[in-house]
């Protein structure tokens, strides 16, 4: 089917998707996807299991290849080169599109070290100024009051909920262009939900942010656009209050109102 | 009335038969624990009553005595095994560590990994004598002469594969999650192995160090061709050696009571450090998980 929406004119696109298949073995996850995704804008997905919008998000930052079995076709275009290209070396393309997964996943070693090893592979920044960025970093995932004085306790000393903001912090040190949210919620309590989506609603200003989530309420208190997903297909894809108020197909109408999925 | 009451017969009547197999299952298992435990702690008593008996500082101070002399010691012997031991886990470890982060980094799905895995299990299960005998062939018939460094290559051969096997589990049972948290940041792969995966299984990796540590400090017959033995204190390892192992395998069988009581000696010290080393191992990989 096609789902090719035109962004309104006043949007600049950061990320456009042309034609892309993508197949787990002989599988087709993704269905032709064409998609551009405005810049300094909230994207959410949203869609029942098995739709394929973790898979897109995974695509973004090419992902996908740590597995064999994996590839994809067509193309991903950031600030209009193609990052599926085998050229593009793949770690410059995720230092520019970070991603934060749904489950916590702190590295072994000081909350500090945590947020400064990503700085490392780029940076070489003297003291003083590693410490600025960290605290900088904290500060945005509104971690830093929490954690201040214990910044080289081990990072898995801390709650779920922290864990998980110190690895948003993680992810915006390193200063990438999009962020790629993989359901950064899931596992937490509302307050920590809460905080993390008063942040997401902050980070917009800087970065383009691409959020993957089951809550639709989330999707609708925190996006700017939202994609709907039903079996590898982009069924429906616009601005979120108007997908959400008067969704223009049936499949969509259906999920967000609970009526399916 | 309670409610169970109204239960019906026949779920009842299985949950009694649950409960049979439970006591008899339970029952079974301990049994065998004990079994086990019994010969452990027997073993474990003889030890220390026939070893301590001999303990004395001139165990340590002084070299091993011709038959029937006054006193004497271990001191070559334990010299000659700390040396060994800790060369041959000093050339092990790098090694076993690095074949064991190709296995489970890069050859997992690759026909070399597939190979080599089966090769290390093959090596991981080789009788010691094996090796030792492999070793005389290889090094000692070439170079002519016996030495402490035959004995190092012998005891890191078994190092090795104990290693790498224990590397490719502990990282293994790192998940994949961490890797990918790592590889969004832009990290090169050499980097999220060196800094994230391997520091994560550190405590598992160290233990695997430790336990094969503690398998080679007894082991005899890798040795007794490759080492040999020596009367005499020497340091230097292009000679023929002592060990404990050796010694105590040459000095137990012997008809004189001086020797004997110096081989359960060396039995004694050998056991503890075994057992300090598997504490050791046990409490490092706790602290950690």
């Amino acid at each position: 089917m096609d789902t090719r929406v035109n962004l309104p004119t006043n949007e600049k696109v950061k990320i456009s998707v042309r034609d892309l298949n993508f197949y787990y073995g002989g599988f087709l996850a993704l269905k032709n996807i064409n998609l551009d995704i405005p810049e300094r804008k909230v994207t959410a997905f949203i869609g029942p299991s098995g739709c394929g919008k973790s898979t897109l998000l995974r695509v973004f930052n090419r992902m996908f290849e740590l597995y064999p079995e994996q590839r994809a076709e067509g193309s991903i275009s950031l600030d209009g080169e193609n990052i599926l290209k085998s050229k593009m070396d793949v770690t410059l393309i995720r230092a520019k599109i970070g991603m934060v997964f749904q489950k916590p996943t702190p590295f072994p070693m000081s909350i500090y070290d945590n947020i400064a090893f990503g700085v490392r592979l780029f940076e070489t920044l003297p003291r003083v100024e590693m410490d600025e960025r960290v605290e900088w970093a904290l500060k945005k995932s509104a971690l830093w009051n929490e954690v201040k004085d214990k910044l080289n306790q081990s990072g898995s000393s801390l709650s779920g909920g922290q864990q998980q903001r110190l690895c948003i912090a993680r992810g915006i040190a390193i200063k990438p262009e999009v962020l790629l949210l993989d359901e950064p919620c899931s596992a937490l309590d509302p307050i920590s939900t809460g905080k993390i989506e008063e942040l997401i609603h902050e980070l917009k200003s800087d970065y383009t942010v691409m959020i993957v989530t089951h809550n639709m309420q989330q999707a609708a208190r925190c996006s700017d656009y939202t994609a709907y997903m039903y079996l590898g297909d982009l069924v429906e894809f616009g601005p979120t209050n108007e997908l959400f108020m008067k969704p223009k197909k049936k499949d969509t109408e259906d999920y967000i109102t609970g009526r399916f999925g | 009335m309670s409610a169970f009451a109204t239960m019906d017969v026949a779920r009842m009547g299985m949950h009694r038969k649950r409960k049979v197999m439970n006591v008899v299952a339970l029952t079974l298992a301990l049994g065998a624990m004990a079994f086990g435990l019994f010969w452990l702690i027997w073993i474990l008593i003889e030890t220390v009553r026939l070893g301590v008996g001999g303990l004395a500082l001139s165990v340590f101070t002084e070299s091993t005595p011709p038959p029937l002399a006054e006193t004497g010691g271990l001191a070559n012997a334990i010299v000659g095994s700390l040396l060994m031991v800790s060369l041959a886990t000093a050339l092990g470890t790098p090694i076993g560590v690095m074949a064991g982060v190709y296995l489970a980094e890069y050859g997992k799905t690759t026909w070399l990994g597939a190979v080599t895995g089966f090769i290390n299990d093959i090596l991981l299960s080789a009788p010691s004598i094996v090796i030792g005998l492999f070793i005389y062939a290889a090094v000692v018939a070439t170079t002519k002469t016996f030495s402490g460094y035959a004995g190092v290559l012998a005891l890191a051969l078994i190092v090795i594969p104990v290693v790498v096997r224990t590397t490719e589990n502990m990282l293994s049972l790192i998940p994949n999650a961490l890797r990918e948290a790592a590889y969004a940041l832009g990290t090169p792969k050499w980097k999220v192995i060196a800094s994230v995966t391997l520091k994560a299984a550190r405590a598992g990796v160290i233990t695997g160090v430790l336990l094969a540590l503690a398998r080679i400090a007894g082991e005899t017959a890798p040795l007794l061709f490759t080492a040999l033995s020596n009367q005499f204190f020497t340091a230097n390892m292009g000679e023929p050696m002592a060990s404990l192992p050796v010694t105590i395998f040459k000095f137990a069988m012997s008809p004189y009571q001086n020797w004997q009581e110096l081989a359960w000696a060396g039995v004694f010290l050998i056991t503890l450090g075994v057992l300090a080393l598997n504490i050791l191992a046990r409490v490092l990989f706790r602290n950690k998980h």
